[in-house]
């Protein structure tokens, strides 16, 4: 198995994000990995609570997870091991995430340029037309070939 | 009110925000502690290898700054203004200048503008040199 091979299969493996040490940290689970998009599955845990009093996630802990799917839908698009660093993330909070429920985030990558990958995505319980959180980020390339061979323009 | 208000309240009477991992286990969880300086409040999280992102540079997690720097935004608001609920984040927009090295993170908060229902503020996160931040944000918090 090449290096390359061995990539692909990691990325489409749970290894993907345990070996993030923050996401393992908050347990964050891959649900689907298919080109371009992802989803994974943030178990509701009381470390994560922002307000004690009603057991809500913190906002911050949301938008880790949603920085976290936006780079790795960067990975699921372009399929090799790629540097790249995040250049801004904007999240816009709908509603609240419910006490006790797992939250699931998922985003994708619409857009890539030599220099630049364009993502979006989004947080919620089980209804995807009822998000808890909207998330728009973009991500530079920094290894030194840049993204060559993925050009689309 | 709200217990993280009282919580929060007191601490504010006090001068001593120790308690404020009790109040937001979140805050707990990231290591985050406070300080106040000249009516501003640093928030501060303490480097820890569960913050990490990139195992290979080392970088702190750029979801752990966001986080930061929310939580440094509505630090900054409580501090400011009496309020019944806690402020809600409506959106917040993170800008990444540097990468976050493996060490303790800074952040503060100015309020641009607080009206009777909406608080615009802007923060910045640094580790060694305030005037070289690694990220900023802006960002508009519901407080009714």
């Amino acid at each position: 198995m090449t290096d390359d091979d061995k990539f692909q299969r990691m990325i489409r493996s749970q290894k993907f994000l345990d070996r993030i040490p923050h996401m393992s940290a908050i347990g964050l689970q891959l649900v689907d990995f298919a080109p371009g998009a992802v989803t994974v599955r943030l178990p509701y845990s009381l470390d994560l609570v922002g307000n004690p009093d009603t057991g809500v996630l913190a906002g911050g802990a949301i938008s880790a997870v949603l920085d976290n799917v936006c780079g790795s839908a960067v990975v699921a698009r372009v399929e090799k091991s790629a540097a790249f660093a995040t250049l801004d993330l904007r999240i816009d909070y709908m509603r609240p995430a419910e006490p006790g429920r797992d939250v699931f985030a998922f985003a994708e990558c619409y857009k890539l340029t030599r220099l630049i990958a364009f993502v979006r995505g989004f947080a919620y319980h089980d209804d995807t037309a009822k998000p808890i959180a909207n998330a728009t980020a973009t991500f530079m390339f920094t290894g030194q070939g840049k993204l060559a061979q993925a050009t689309d323009p | 009110m709200t217990g993280f208000r009282a919580t929060f309240g007191h601490m504010k009477q006090a001068g001593d925000f120790s308690g404020l991992p009790l109040a937001v286990p979140y805050a707990k969880f990231l290591g985050i502690s406070l300080a106040v300086q000249d009516g501003r409040v640093i928030t501060s999280m303490a480097y820890a290898d569960k913050l990490i992102g990139n195992t290979a540079l080392p970088a702190l997690h750029g979801g752990t700054i966001a986080a930061l720097l929310e939580l440094a935004a509505l630090f900054q608001i409580a501090y400011e203004i009496e309020t019944e609920a806690m402020p809600k984040t409506i959106t917040i927009t993170i800008d990444y200048m540097r990468s976050g090295a493996a060490r303790d993170t800074h952040a503060r908060a100015w309020a641009t503008r607080i009206g009777r229902r909406v608080a615009n503020v802007r923060a910045e996160a640094w580790q060694d040199d305030p005037s070289k931040p690694i990220a900023a944000a802006n960002a508009n918090f519901l407080l009714a």
